[in-house]
């Protein structure tokens, strides 16, 4: 255990840049650079958190006391460090591909964009390195607010009406996360993250421990998109594309997700969990949404929706894992969250890119475009693969550790979703891939492949997927960090 | 200067002050808004201080004229007081700081006798904080209530007719009071609140007891707009001028509420009364009902002013709430609610008064984006006074529920749990309403340029919502004091 700020200096870092960036609204190239030096600064400050974790220590700073006995406290354990170096390594290439996207489609309220934003990325830090339940909440909460402005932000009527139902269902989450802490806090005595739980099988009689998961399942489950509390994302697409992206792949949904791995492991504890039979519960839901959500992505003809129904389903695999309460299971879901987000972060910055570039939304006009945009299709098409399960890519490596840890667990059935879920994702992807190669496109004559600043960071993170599949282990030992993490909840290991 | 003598100065500083507006509005007109500033700040001043010295220190009890209690009347001033008192000084001087340009729209040629009505208003709600006597209670609680009524007649076409209502309505509610008092002091021969502490064990359950808390608890049931006995409140808040229903709003009900925790949880010792009566959880169902109720008709409002009042009537309800719990963390709740609603609520009537000085109303359908712009300070701070009112974190009005859910649960009385955050969500309801109004609805004229309003009025405003943020993650440090309380 380690006292340091860095945590919360990496937190500050963007929060910072929001008034910075409401300042500077007038001159947009410094507006721009206050948002790319504060990500840059975020992504440094996490990466020297790094070395500690892969030793397995915990660097935290304790601020002030929220409730009696209840610090507000940012823990950067392993797990912790591990989604902010997700979230403030995509945040950079996020601010890129905002810069391009935002300027290229003409968007207005730029500057409440880009310090949404940077409050988002605070708001991740935050989630990642709270170390108790309150302190969660505080920056859940925070996210939420932070996300609305971004889904309202074309203020057209849907953009209206999916702000509505986001916060309904957000606010109605947060509500619940907020029993169900308050529960925990007089149940237990604690509201801390523990590896192994804080609950005991004897903490609650049965029906009552079942009502706390299932407050904790539905006031984190929204974010994370559980069937059937799903339906804010699908229409939350309104937003602009890079806010989809970073809602998809970065910060909101895998905050959600995040919470849960939290819960599961660091909360109920997996000795709990497997003795009361909750995570069969868990285990249904998510089987059931990965499936449903993968056969809903079909009849998208959308782009941005297809690759919301399949983020749907995508996050399920890491609540799946989670279940498994093996350690491969955890070790799978915690790499399928850095998997899932460097593909699905490609997808849609394609999606952008090929729509402010071509204004084409829909599956159906896509034909041909692979010609004109060979850069972005090509990583399209890698991502694509890469969701599906193809090696090498690291969607390859987290669906095989998931699978493993299926095995590992004796459990059959999961391992038969996750097969059948990668055949459907080749089915829904390949139409798109089909038609952006082989069809012929119509009026593409004289355009080009979108701005620098949006093929570039598309290309990055494709090639991140790329190079994280066949070496896992390089760059930021994700697998070690993953496999540290996974045994540290499995009591016996 | 020396904490001893801190009571009186503060709660005479209103009484010289009422009498000393007249003598100089006679010298100069233009003096009576700074000389008014300079008595409330002394007040405020001084109850901060006084609050701050309050830590770790021994209740003080201030006696008038030599006379030992219980014969004589005595100021308790302990950490409770103590906090009440910071908590209605501070926001009355902050509201006073903005009443000059509400005064010079809304009542110009009536400024000496609001000035020293607001004084005398102040005197008797720190009378009713400090005092330690039933009898003197009632005293100070009439001086209060005829102020109030004077203060709230002074406003829009019907303000004199709901003032008068108030006026009746409020009668009824001291002398249900008064009759209280009279039957304890039947039974147990004595006005001094330490010594009924000390003898109700032995009379509980006598029915002159019972039959005079009944009473005590529906007088200032109707005082705090505790439901059903609400009626009287919405009106006169939203027909007074904006500067009485800025400060009688945050302070007024939740000086009522104050006195029910202190007779009730302090003094009668709610667990020996419940044995007889089912006192404690009548309240917490009228009081849960008010909270659903409240926020319900909020949502049905169109005018922003009249909507505050509802939810007022749904927040004091929070507050009784944690009275009724009668737990250390509901005490905490329902304490550091008092506090919390009081800048909720005063930031959010500041900023009504800061529209209603602008636009000349406060109708919810005419809010549009023009507002964001024209009033970009105004409207952050009813933003933030609006999500620290659905209570999300970190803004002070998680941390009052996050303390009452905490306590029903320790209380085993889980369903309050569900009212309270039933009613968060109520809250988002009509308040996201407006702040989408106020960010995205189109304005349909031209655009505008920014037109806040005037910086006495603007700076208020925007210290309390700061102070909201202040005020949450401090909370521990602030209720610190109070927690060994009530154990």
């Amino acid at each position: 255990m380690i006292e340091s700020a860095v945590p919360l200096l990496a937190l500050v870092a963007s929060l910072a840049a929001v008034p910075l960036i409401l300042l500077s609204g007038t001159k947009p190239n410094l507006r721009e650079f206050w948002t790319l030096l504060a990500a840059l600064i975020k992504f440094c400050l996490v990466l020297t958190l790094l070395p500690n974790a892969l030793q397995g220590t915990t660097t935290q700073i304790t601020l002030l006391e929220l409730f009696p006995g209840i610090p507000f406290i940012l823990k950067a354990d392993p797990l912790g460090v591990y989604f902010a170096l997700i979230a403030s390594g995509l945040w950079i290439l996020t601010s890129f591909y905002s810069i391009g996207y935002m300027r290229g489609a003409h968007e207005k309220n730029q500057t409440r964009y880009f310090a949404s934003f940077a409050l988002c990325l605070s708001s991740t830090l935050g989630i990642a390195f709270a170390g108790n339940l309150v302190t969660f909440i505080v920056f859940f909460e925070m996210l939420t607010l932070a996300t609305y402005p971004l889904v309202i932000h074309k203020e057209t009527p849907a953009a209206l009406a999916a702000s509505r139902q986001y916060l309904v269902y957000t606010l109605t989450a947060g509500v619940c996360l907020i029993a169900a802490s308050v529960i925990t806090q007089v149940t237990t005595g604690s509201t801390a993250f523990v590896p192994g739980g804080i609950y005991t099988p004897l903490s609650l009689p049965d029906p009552a421990l079942l009502l706390v998961f299932v407050l904790f399942l539905v006031g984190i489950g929204v974010k994370s998109g559980i069937m059937p509390l799903h339906s804010w994302l699908p229409s939350a697409m309104a937003a602009p594309t890079p806010v989809s992206a970073l809602l998809h792949a970065v910060a909101v949904v895998k905050s959600g997700v995040f919470g849960l791995v939290r819960v599961v492991g660091f909360i109920f504890g997996s000795e709990t969990l497997a003795q009361s039979h909750l995570n069969i519960l868990l285990m249904i839901l998510a089987g059931f949404t990965v499936l449903t959500a993968s056969l809903l992505a079909f009849k998208q003809e959308n782009l941005k929706k297809r690759l919301a129904y399949s983020t749907v389903g995508h996050l399920s695999y890491i609540v799946l894992g989670a279940s498994l309460l093996s350690p491969l299971g955890f070790t799978g879901s915690i790499l399928h969250i850095s998997a899932h987000a460097t593909m699905k972060i490609t997808l849609f910055f394609c999606a952008g890119a090929i729509y402010v570039n071509l204004h084409k939304e829909n599956i159906p006009d896509l034909n041909g475009i692979a010609k004109v945009m060979p850069f972005t299709m090509a990583a399209f098409t890698l991502a694509a693969l890469g969701l599906a399960g193809v090696p090498p890519l690291n969607g390859f490596v987290s669906k095989w550790t998931l699978a493993q840890g299926a095995l590992q667990a004796d459990m059959l059935v999961p391992l038969f979703i996750l097969v059948i879920s990668g055949l459907l994702n080749i089915g829904y992807f390949f139409p798109i891939i089909h038609r952006a190669y082989f069809k012929e496109g119509e009026h593409l004559e004289g355009k080009k492949e979108a701005s620098a600043f949006m093929v570039v960071p598309l290309v990055i993170t494709a090639l991140l997927s790329v190079l994280l599949g066949i070496f896992p282990n390089h760059f930021f030992h994700f697998y070690d960090l993953a496999t540290a993490i996974a045994k540290t909840l499995i009591p016996g290991n | 200067m020396k904490v001893q003598q801190l009571p009186i100065l503060i709660a005479f500083t209103y009484l010289a002050w009422a009498l000393l507006i007249p003598l100089i509005a006679a010298l100069r007109k233009n003096w009576i808004y700074p000389f008014t500033l300079v008595g409330s700040a002394i007040s405020a001043c001084a109850s901060i201080y006084g609050f701050i010295s309050s830590f770790g220190s021994e209740p003080l009890r201030y006696t008038f004229g030599g006379w030992a209690p219980p014969l004589g009347v005595e100021f308790i001033y302990d950490s409770l007081s103590s906090f009440i008192l910071m908590v209605i000084n501070t926001i009355a001087f902050l509201v006073l700081i903005h009443s000059k340009g509400v005064a010079d729209r809304e009542f110009p040629e009536k400024k000496m006798p609001y000035y020293a009505l607001v004084m005398l208003f102040m005197l008797g709600l720190n009378g009713i904080t400090l005092t330690g006597d039933i009898f003197t209670l009632f005293v100070f609680l009439e001086i209060s209530s005829l102020s109030s009524y004077g203060l709230m007649s002074v406003g829009k076409k019907f303000a004199v007719y709901t003032a008068f209502r108030y006026l009746i309505i409020g009668s009824i509610g001291g002398s249900l009071y008064l009759l209280g008092v009279f039957y304890l002091y039947t039974v147990t021969g004595t006005l001094n609140m330490a010594d009924i502490a000390a003898m109700i064990p032995q009379v509980a359950t006598q029915p002159g007891i019972v039959t005079g808390i009944i009473l005590i608890v529906a007088g200032f049931g109707i005082k705090a707009a505790l439901f059903p006995m609400h009626g009287w409140l919405p009106d006169l808040y939203a027909q007074a001028n904006s500067t009485s229903s800025a400060l009688v709003a945050p302070i007024g009900t939740k000086v009522a509420a104050y006195v029910l925790i202190r007779l009730l949880l302090l003094v009668f010792g709610i667990n020996a009364v419940d044995a007889v009566a089912p006192i404690s959880t009548i309240i917490g169902i009228l009081a849960s009902i008010g909270i659903i109720y409240g926020s319900i008709y909020a949502i049905r409002q169109t005018q922003l002013k009249r909507m505050l009042a509802y939810s007022s009537v749904s927040q004091i309800g929070y507050v009784l709430l944690g009275l009724s719990l009668a737990n250390p963390m509901g005490f905490r709740g329902a304490v550091l609610h008092i506090l919390n609603h009081a800048i909720m609520k005063a930031c959010l009537f500041l900023v009504a008064a800061n529209l209603e000085k602008q636009e000349g109303h406060s109708d919810l359908s005419k809010f549009n984006k023009s507002f964001a712009k024209k009033y970009p300070w105004s409207m952050l701070a009813f933003t933030l006074a609006a999500l620290s009112m659905i209570g999300l974190p970190p803004l002070a009005g998680f941390f009052s529920k996050w303390y009452l859910a905490v306590g029903a649960v320790e209380g085993e009385q889980s369903w309050y749990l569900i009212v309270i955050l039933a009613s968060s969500l109520l809250n988002a309801a009509y308040f996201f309403r407006i702040i989408e109004r106020i960010y995205i609805k189109p304005a349909d004229d031209t655009p505008s340029s920014q037109n806040d309003v005037a910086f006495s009025m603007l700076l208020p405003t925007l210290i309390l919502a700061l102070g909201l943020l202040v005020v949450g993650l401090m909370n521990t440090t602030l209720l610190s004091n109070l927690l060994p309380f009530y154990d």
